[in-house]
C-alpha cells in the first residue's frame, strides 16, 4: 500500500471504531504546473502541489460527509469526528449505501493515463511550446495584431480510494495542454479565437506551429461577420460545437435526473429516441483518453456501455445510488469531487463515427450554418428545449460563404435528436466528451 | 486589530518577522513587488431531495498564495501547508519570474482600514446542525404545499466562512472575516400526465444563517421555485428575432454584468482586446444609464470589506449618464496603466492569481413609472428571471438566458414563454434603453461569476428597463 491508501483505508477504519457501520475515503492530490505568454513575453508562472481528502460515513441508512486540507493524522481524526457527528441530523434514506461488494473492481490493464515524460519537462521547454504557438499564431496572418496570450499546463495528479467493503485503489494521471488565444483586427472589426491540444502523454500533443495556426486561421476567418435575418435552416455543428450537445444530452441520460423525473428521456429505455445513424457509447477503458479510469468513484470497475444505439435507446448511466432507485444496475459511472454522495458523471462519452467527410456535408446544403461557436448554450435537460448563442459561417450553395455572429439558435433536443441527419467522419478525442460533425435539418436561427 | 489577535497568529502563531520573511524570500530575485495571501475556509451544507435530508457535509481548507510581479510578470506558488519551511518553498517558485538582484522589503506593517459590512451576530459554526435541518425541511413543505402540481423539491442551505490574511511587500497589512450564506431551491411541477417544467430560486450573500429566521425566509425562496415552475406549465414557444424586451428588476441586471462589466475589466483593456478598449469618455449607452459596480454595499454576495490584494473595496462609476467613466482595476493593471487600484482584485482561492473582477454592478433608478413602461410597448417580451450569462470580451457580444418570460401585446403582460437566450452587442446595446423605472433592485444573492477557470460571489441589480432593441433566440420564427 502507498502512503496515501495507508492513510485512506485509516481513516475509514476510524469511522467504523467511531460508530460508522460503513465508509468510504478518497484522496486527491496533484502538482500543476502553468506558464503563460503574451505578445512574445512570459506573462505568469505558477507551480504548486495541494492535497485534499474526503470521507463519507454511513449508519444504516444514513450519511455524513466531510473534508479537509489537513491529511496530518489531527487533520484526519477531525475530518472523522465532522462526518460522524452529521450522522445525527441526516435521514434515513432507503437506497443509500455502498456499491455491492460483486460490483467492486478496477480494469487490470494499463490505461496509460500517467505519462512519467510529463514530470520529467523542463519548465523552459514548456514556456518554449506556448511561446512558439503565440508565434506561429502572430506570424500567420497581418491581421493578427493582438494575442490574449499562448498558455503551456501541465498537471500531476494522484486518486485514492478505499472503503469498508474491502476496496482499496489508487491511479495516477497525468496531462498536459497548449492554448493560443490570438485576436485578429480588420476595419474595426475585432475577433478573437482559440485553439488548444491536450493529451495524458507528452507525445500527444499537437505541435506548437499547428495550435498557433489553427488558432489564428480561425480568429481571421470571424472578423467582419453579418448577422443573417431570421429564419429556419439546416445547422452542421462542427467537433467543437457539436460536443456541447453531448454534454447536455448526458444530462439527460444521467440516473440522477431520471430517478427524479427532471428528464425527457424518462421511461424511454428501448424506444426509437434517435435517428438511425445515431450511435452513443461510454467507455471509461479507452486507454490514454481524459475520461478512463481503472475504477468509478465509488470503487465500481469501468466499463464499456452502449447509451444509444443507431436511435434506439439502450442504457442511461447510473452510479450505484441512481441503479438501486430505478432497479437497474450501476453503468459504473459514479462521479464526485473528494466526498458527499456520489453524482453521475461520463467516463469517455461519444457519439460513433459516421462515414462521410465534413467538406462533404457541408457540400450538399444549399442555405444553411456551420456553427463554431456556441456561447451561453442553455438546455433544459427536463423539456429539452435549447437555446444558444451562436458564431460561425454561413453555407451559401455548398460553401462556407462568410462569417456571421450575434445570433441564436433554438430548437428542443427531443426534435433535433430525431433531426440528426449526417455524422461526420471526423471524431477525435480532446477531453472526456467527443463528436463527429453533426448535420441537424432544422433549427431556429433568429438574427434581424 | 493587530497582527497578533489575528486569526493567523492565534492560530498558527504568525507573527511580522515571519511575514517578513516570506516576503523577502520572495523577491530575492528582483521582484518588484510581492504579496501573501493566507485563507482558511470552512464550509457546511446540507440538502433535502425527495422529502429527506439525503446530505449533509463539513470541510475546511487552508493554505498560502504566494505572489511576485516584476513589469508585466507574475510569479505564483502556493502551499497548504503553513510550515515556515513550504511557504519559503512556495516564495522561492514564485521570485523565479524575476531574475536580478534581490529587492529590499519595506519593514514594519501598517495595517489597511477596511469596512465593516458584514458583523456577524454569531458565527457559522455556532449554530446548531438541527437549525440548518429545520431550513430545508420548512423549505421543502413550503414549495409542496404551494401548489399539488409541485411533485419534486430539492432544498439546500450552504454556508462558509473564510479568514484571510495579506501582507504585501509594501508594507500593508489587511484582515479580513467573511461570511456567505446561501439558500437554493429546484422545484419540478406537472399537470396530470404532461411533461414536468423547472422552477429555481435561491439567495443569501455576506450574513448568515440568522438571516433566513429573520430577513428572507426559507418559505419565501421556496414559493418563488414553485411559482416560477407553475407559470412555465403554461408557457407558449418563445419568439424569435429583434424585439422591444423590457427586462424586471433585479436579477435580469445580469445584462450589465455580461454586455459591460466584464468589458470595463482592467486587464482586457490593458491589452487592448476588449471591445471597449480606449473608449473612456465615450457615449457607450444611453444618456438614461448609470452603471455602478460597488463592492462596499453591506451583507451583499459580492461585497468585500478589502479585495483579495487587500484594498479597501469601493463604489466606482463604470457609466455615467450613457459616458463610460472608467476600468475596474486590479493592482498589477493599476500599476501598468498608471492609475489607482479600484478594490477590484479578486480570486477564488489561495490557489489563483487575482485579476480584475466586479462586485455587485447595478444601474441606477430612473424616473420612469414601471407599468408605465410596459404599457409603451405594443409588441414585445417581458423578462424576469434569468439564469446564466456569457461574453465575447473582444467582438463585445454577449447573451443572457432568460428562464421567465411573458410576451407584451398592446401594452399589455400576457402569456408565459419557455426560456430563451437574448443576444447582443455590449458597446451597443445599452445605446436602445429607452426607459429606466423608478424600483431598481438588488438581486437576490445567488449569483456566481467565472473568468478564466475562476469563480467567485457577485451581485448585479437594475430597475425596470425598456431595451427598444435586442435579439431574442426563441425557436418562433
Amino acid at each position: 500500500m502507498t502512503d496515501l491508501e495507508k492513510i485512506a483505508s485509516g481513516a475509514v477504519r476510524q469511522a467504523l471504531d467511531g460508530g460508522a457501520s460503513d465508509a468510504e475515503c478518497t484522496i486527491s492530490e496533484g502538482e500543476e504546473f502553468s506558464a503563460g505568454v503574451r505578445m512574445r513575453e512570459i506573462e505568469t508562472l505558477k507551480e504548486a502541489g495541494s492535497r485534499a481528502a474526503g470521507i463519507r460515513v454511513l449508519s444504516g441508512k444514513r450519511t455524513g460527509s466531510s473534508y479537509t486540507s489537513d491529511l496530518s493524522p489531527e487533520g484526519i481524526s477531525q475530518m472523522v469526528r465532522a462526518a460522524l457527528e452529521l450522522l445525527t441530523i441526516t435521514s434515513e434514506d432507503p437506497e443509500a449505501g455502498l456499491p455491492d461488494p460483486k460490483d467492486l473492481g478496477q480494469v487490470s490493464t494499463d490505461l496509460r493515463l500517467y505519462d512519467d515524460a510529463i514530470a520529467r519537462m523542463e519548465p523552459d521547454w514548456k514556456i518554449a511550446q506556448a511561446k512558439c504557438a503565440e508565434d506561429a499564431a502572430l506570424n500567420t496572418d497581418p491581421r493578427i495584431e493582438n494575442s490574449e496570450g499562448a498558455s503551456f499546463d501541465s498537471y500531476l495528479g494522484n486518486r485514492v480510494f478505499a472503503n469498508s467493503r474491502g476496496f482499496t485503489g489508487s491511479y495516477r494521471t497525468s496531462s498536459c495542454s497548449l492554448a493560443v488565444s490570438p485576436v485578429a483586427k480588420q476595419n474595426g472589426s475585432m475577433e478573437r479565437d482559440y485553439w488548444y491540444s491536450s493529451a495524458r502523454a507528452a507525445s500527444g500533443l499537437e505541435t506548437p506551429e499547428y495550435v498557433g495556426r489553427q488558432a489564428a486561421e480561425r480568429a481571421v476567418r470571424r472578423l467582419n461577420p453579418r448577422k443573417v435575418a431570421t429564419q429556419k435552416a439546416p445547422i452542421v455543428f462542427e467537433p467543437r460545437t457539436a460536443r456541447s450537445l453531448l454534454d447536455d444530452l448526458f444530462g439527460a441520460v444521467s440516473g440522477s435526473a431520471i430517478y427524479r423525473h427532471a428528464s425527457f428521456l424518462v421511461d424511454k429505455l428501448g424506444e426509437r429516441i434517435a435517428s438511425e445513424n445515431l450511435t452513443i457509447v461510454d467507455d471509461a477503458t479507452i486507454p490514454g483518453l481524459f475520461g478512463s479510469s481503472p475504477f468509478d468513484d465509488e470503487g465500481v470497475q469501468t466499463r464499456r456501455t452502449v447509451v444509444i444505439e443507431r436511435g434506439v435507446l439502450r442504457s442511461y448511466l447510473l452510479n450505484t445510488y441512481s441503479a438501486r432507485k430505478l432497479g437497474l444496475k450501476t453503468t459504473g459511472n459514479a462521479s464526485r469531487g473528494i466526498t458527499g454522495n456520489a453524482g453521475v458523471g461520463p467516463g469517455n462519452l461519444f457519439i460513433e463515427a459516421g462515414s462521410t467527410p465534413p467538406e462533404k456535408i457541408i457540400a450538399g446544403i444549399r442555405n444553411g450554418l456551420f456553427v463554431t461557436t456556441l456561447i451561453g448554450a442553455t438546455a433544459n435537460t427536463v423539456t429539452g428545449d435549447f437555446s444558444s448563442g451562436a458564431a460561425g459561417l454561413w453555407i451559401e450553395n455548398g460553401e462556407l460563404a462568410y462569417p456571421v455572429s450575434e445570433i441564436t439558435i433554438a430548437g428542443n433536443l427531443m426534435q433535433m435528436l430525431m433531426d440528426l441527419e449526417q455524422i461526420g467522419s471526423d471524431l477525435e478525442f480532446r477531453g472526456s466528451i467527443a463528436s463527429p460533425t453533426l448535420l441537424i435539418r432544422e433549427m431556429t436561427v433568429s438574427g434581424h | 486589530m493587530g497582527l497578533s489577535q489575528s486569526f493567523f497568529a492565534e492560530r498558527f502563531g504568525i507573527t511580522e518577522h515571519d511575514l517578513e520573511r516570506y516576503l523577502s524570500e520572495a523577491l530575492s530575485a528582483g521582484g518588484e513587488y510581492a504579496d501573501l495571501y493566507f485563507e482558511y475556509l470552512s464550509t457546511s451544507s446540507i440538502s433535502m431531495d425527495e422529502g429527506i435530508v439525503k446530505s449533509a457535509t463539513e470541510g475546511v481548507t487552508l493554505g498560502v498564495g504566494v505572489r511576485v510581479i516584476v513589469g508585466e510578470r507574475t510569479g505564483y506558488a502556493y502551499s497548504d501547508d503553513l510550515s515556515p519551511e513550504k511557504i519559503l518553498k512556495a516564495a522561492k517558485v514564485a521570485a523565479c519570474i524575476a531574475r536580478g538582484p534581490a529587492s529590499v522589503v519595506k519593514s514594519g506593517f501598517e495595517e489597511a482600514q477596511g469596512h465593516n459590512l458584514y458583523p456577524m451576530l454569531r458565527a457559522p459554526h455556532e449554530a446548531g446542525l438541527l437549525e440548518r435541518v429545520d431550513l430545508v425541511k420548512r423549505a421543502d413543505k413550503s414549495a409542496r404545499d404551494y401548489d399539488s402540481r409541485v411533485f419534486q423539491v430539492q432544498a439546500s442551505y450552504a454556508d462558509s466562512l473564510r479568514h484571510v490574511l495579506v501582507a504585501t511587500s509594501e508594507g500593508r497589512l489587511s484582515f479580513d472575516r467573511q461570511p456567505m450564506a446561501r439558500m437554493g431551491i429546484n422545484v419540478l411541477a406537472r399537470e396530470s400526465g404532461g411533461p414536468p417544467q423547472t422552477g429555481h430560486s435561491g439567495g443569501g450573500g455576506r450574513v448568515t444563517l440568522d438571516f433566513f429566521l429573520n430577513e428572507k425566509t426559507p418559505e419565501h425562496f421556496a414559493r418563488e421555485a414553485a411559482r416560477q415552475a407553475i407559470v412555465q406549465l403554461g408557457a407558449v414557444e418563445a419568439p424569435a428575432g429583434e424585439m422591444t424586451v423590457v427586462l424586471g428588476p433585479g436579477w435580469p441586471g445580469i445584462l450589465l454584468h455580461e454586455a459591460v462589466g466584464h468589458g470595463l475589466e482592467a486587464d482586457f483593456n490593458r491589452k487592448g482586446t476588449s471591445a471597449f478598449s480606449g473608449r473612456v469618455g465615450q457615449q457607450v449607452a444611453s444618456p438614461l444609464c448609470t452603471v455602478i459596480d460597488d463592492g462596499a454595499i453591506g451583507s451583499r454576495r459580492g461585497s468585500l470589506n478589502v479585495d483579495d490584494e487587500g484594498v479597501p473595496t469601493q463604489q466606482n462609476i463604470l457609466i455615467e449618464n450613457g459616458i463610460l467613466r472608467g476600468y475596474l482595476q486590479d493592482k498589477l493593471s493599476s500599476r501598468l496603466m498608471r492609475s489607482q487600484s479600484t478594490g477590484s482584485g479578486r480570486r477564488e482561492s489561495y490557489q489563483h492569481i487575482p485579476m480584475p473582477r466586479m462586485t455587485n454592478t447595478y444601474m441606477l433608478a430612473g424616473e420612469s413609472d414601471p407599468e408605465e413602461i410596459v404599457r409603451s410597448v405594443p409588441k414585445g417580451l417581458y423578462c424576469t428571471t434569468f439564469g446564466g450569462g456569457q461574453v465575447d470580451i473582444t467582438s463585445g457580444n454577449f447573451v443572457f438566458a432568460a428562464s421567465e418570460s411573458y410576451l407584451i401585446e398592446n401594452g399589455r403582460i400576457t402569456r408565459p414563454v419557455r426560456g430563451a437566450t437574448l443576444i447582443g452587442n455590449g458597446p451597443e446595446a445599452l445605446k436602445y434603453v429607452s426607459m429606466v423605472g423608478s424600483d431598481l433592485l438588488l438581486d437576490e444573492g445567488i449569483g456566481v461569476c467565472g473568468k478564466e477557470g475562476q469563480h467567485v460571489p457577485v451581485g448585479v441589480g437594475v430597475p425596470t428597463v425598456k431595451l427598444d432593441k435586442i435579439t431574442v433566440g426563441g425557436t418562433a420564427a
